[in-house]
């Protein structure tokens, strides 16, 4: 086996790792925003999550409570974009603005006293045969749990979405709030549900990635991976398989590009690093040329404020 | 108020939240003079940001009876940096302190409009009558570390991860490989750049790129201790930056460049104090107090240590220096001739690798 061929294992393990938070909130999101409601706050929401997991971890000393607590504050951080926006009305994308604004501030302001701190890494998964196999082994059977969840997830969502008779009362709200109150369905409570779900994942990316993916409490750790992950939820067309496909990409072309460097590979560094964005942005160009398909996919009356005496 | 105002109002105290989380810090009497930090990041960052404040502690416990303090973290670059400046200068601080790169115009925007105060900014390279600069000679370090590197590897493959390729960045990889080679010809440098000061997740994705391309010691030029974690979990090498990480990685971290700026705030207040201050650039090193290393890990032959010992004493006596000629590029051009050392010049404004760097510097 040749030098490349071995680094292809670590590269699908890695890719894998990386586009855990991505699928965590960009399911999240895809939830929230079938529902019709646009959440622009998951940055902030993720923040949260993250000082606030982190923060229970290490008074308890149990990453799994971290977890809970993270999707926890996630969902918290979501209920007061929920009685903004379902209750008071407030515009969704000002609040949704806000809310990252908020969540970085907060999150720094929690998270004072537990810069520096180090904390124990989650143990990866370890089956004797399977995971020392060759490629294949470490990337589908030596991650962590929260990798596995996460995959687990999309399937659950699709099933939810398309399966179950709640979600499609949830897709009809996103498609026609007032059609669906015509026949009595309760919009602002099934929305207001739907943006806790979005903040717990959302919580639990941040959780993810202050816990597992790199084991610290540190300002700013999403580093803008809210925000790829709202791009993620239109890259994928609001479909919960495609959202696996453009976390993969992403996770894939972040990875490659440090190995492509690392290998003395002439490409100019600044270029790599603008690749994920770049191939998020052609899809986008791509997708976008079917008008048809973008309409027959996104949430009619996603963003529209509902009124229901309107 | 209606609901949309009543929505505007919530959203105006979560901006105002935001904003609380900038701390300014004050204190003292109002006799005594009044001396100004400015930092770019937080002072519970353990980095960069941490390493300045310590500094402004040093004056405290030094002159706490002539000067009070104040700081203001966080302080993005750009626009915000200015009004900070300004209110500083304005509340009557004489002596100011902005401590990154990016405060440079703003600093000397508001040095202009304030004759009677005096500032110092950190790295930059304009300077005025009442704006003096400094910085610290970290390349320093990076000739020690790299030579510890040079003796630690087996792989014979040591992973980099640089921030931005500038010249401050670029010349600490140079003084690194440049002092590596020196002891183990054989072993090469890999460079991933991550084109940030602060992403850990992207960090930690670096080093395990790195390291699954063979590398088994790790140096960086970031600010977050991700890669530590990351070089701790497979059991391999790392140097801290800016100050002492070895809590992130006990058996990993071998020892840190620290930036200690103590000894230089604690003097330039005095100077400013008794009428001596004047507008300078100072540019110190291992000699001027102005980085040290943090505590060899127990890990290490005592036989490298007392190496790397004599490279640092060396370097503070002056009988040694990190880019000592001949230094040849990558093309196996010298740059530097025998018997020559770079220039200040030259170090400020490299942008070229030695021999034994893998890859080209991106342009």
């Amino acid at each position: 086996m040749s030098a490349e061929l071995a680094l292809l294992g670590p590269i699908l393990a890695a890719m894998l790792a990386a586009a855990t938070p991505l699928l965590f909130a960009a399911l999240g999101e895809l939830v929230v925003e079938k529902s019709g409601v646009l959440n622009l706050g998951v940055e902030g929401m993720m923040l949260v999550g993250a000082v606030c997991g982190f923060a229970v971890a290490v008074q308890t000393g149990s990453s799994t409570l971290g977890f809970v607590a993270g999707a926890a504050a996630g969902a918290g951080m979501a209920a007061l974009f929920g009685v903004l926006t379902l209750l008071l009305l407030a515009n969704q994308v000002a609040t949704g603005l806000a809310l990252t604004l908020f969540g970085v501030g907060l999150s720094a302001l929690i998270g004072q006293g537990f810069v520096g701190i180090p904390i124990a890494d989650v143990p990866e998964l370890y089956i004797p045969g399977l995971t020392d196999l060759p490629v294949i082994g470490k990337a589908l059977f030596g991650q962590d749990a929260l990798v596995y969840l996460a995959l687990a997830a999309v399937p659950a969502v699709h099933w939810f979405l398309y399966a179950t008779r709640k979600g499609l009362i949830l897709r009809a709200v996103g498609e026609n709030h007032a059609a669906a109150h015509a026949l009595g369905y309760k919009v602002v409570r099934i929305r207001f549900l739907a943006v806790l779900f979005g903040g717990a994942m959302s919580g639990m990316a941040g959780a993810y990635l202050s816990l597992d993916y790199t084991p610290m409490w540190a300002e700013g750790i999403s580093a803008g991976r809210g925000w790829i992950a709202l791009a993620l939820v239109v890259f994928a067309t609001w479909k919960p398989g495609r959202v696996l496909l453009g976390a993969w990409l992403f996770g894939g072309v972040t990875i490659a590009q440090l190995h492509v460097q690392g290998l003395g590979i002439d490409i100019p560094s600044q270029l790599l690093s603008m690749l994920p964005y770049l191939a998020t942005v052609i899809v986008l160009v791509v997708i976008s040329r079917d008008v048809a398909r973008i309409r027959l996919n996104a949430p009619a009356s996603l963003g529209k404020v509902f009124h229901p005496d309107a | 108020m209606n609901r949309r105002t009543m929505g505007k109002a919530l959203m105006g105290l979560a901006t105002g939240a935001a904003i609380l989380a900038l701390g300014v810090g004050a204190a003292g009497a109002q006799e005594k003079t009044k001396v100004g930090f400015v930092y770019v990041g937080p002072i519970s960052d353990h980095g960069y940001s941490y390493q300045h404040d310590q500094g402004r502690l040093a004056v405290e416990k030094e002159l706490g009876d002539k000067v009070t303090t104040t700081f203001v973290e966080n302080v993005p670059e750009g626009a915000d940096a200015e009004r900070v400046i300004e209110q500083l200068a304005a509340s009557g601080h004489k002596l100011i302190f902005t401590t990154s790169f990016g405060f440079m115009n703003p600093t000397l925007k508001v040095a202009q409009r304030h004759p009677d105060v005096k500032f110092e900014h950190a790295t930059g390279y304009k300077r005025s009558a009442n704006v003096a600069t400094y910085s610290a000679r970290f390349y320093e370090g990076r000739t020690v570390i790299g030579q510890i590197a040079g003796k630690m590897t087996k792989s014979n493959i040591i992973g980099y991860i640089g921030s931005f390729p500038i010249p401050e960045v670029i010349s600490g990889i140079n003084a690194f490989t440049l002092a590596m080679r020196e002891v183990n010809p054989k072993a090469e440098v890999r460079v991933v750049w991550v084109n940030s000061w602060y992403d850990p997740g992207k960090e930690a994705e670096a080093a395990k790129a790195l390291i699954d391309q063979g590398a088994d010691v790790i140096s960086l030029h970031t600010d977050s201790p991700a890669a530590i974690q990351v070089a701790q979990e497979r059991g391999l090498y790392v140097f801290g930056q800016s100050s002492d990480m070895t809590r992130f990685g006990p058996k990993a971290h071998l020892t840190a460049i620290v930036d200690d700026w103590r000894e230089y705030y604690v003097t330039r207040v005095k100077a400013a104090l008794d009428g001596t201050w004047k507008s300078q650039d100072t540019w110190g090193g291992f000699k001027d107090h102005m980085l040290f290393l943090a505590p060899y890990n127990p890990a290490l032959p005592a036989d490298v240590v007392a190496a790397a010992e004599k490279t640092r004493t060396d370097i503070m006596e002056g009988k040694r220096h990190s880019f000592q000629g001949p230094v040849k590029d990558q093309s196996g051009k010298v740059v530097i001739a025998e018997g020559k050392q770079a220039t200040d010049e030259q170090i400020l404004k490299m942008d070229w690798y030695v021999e034994g760097v893998q890859g080209k510097v991106p342009k």
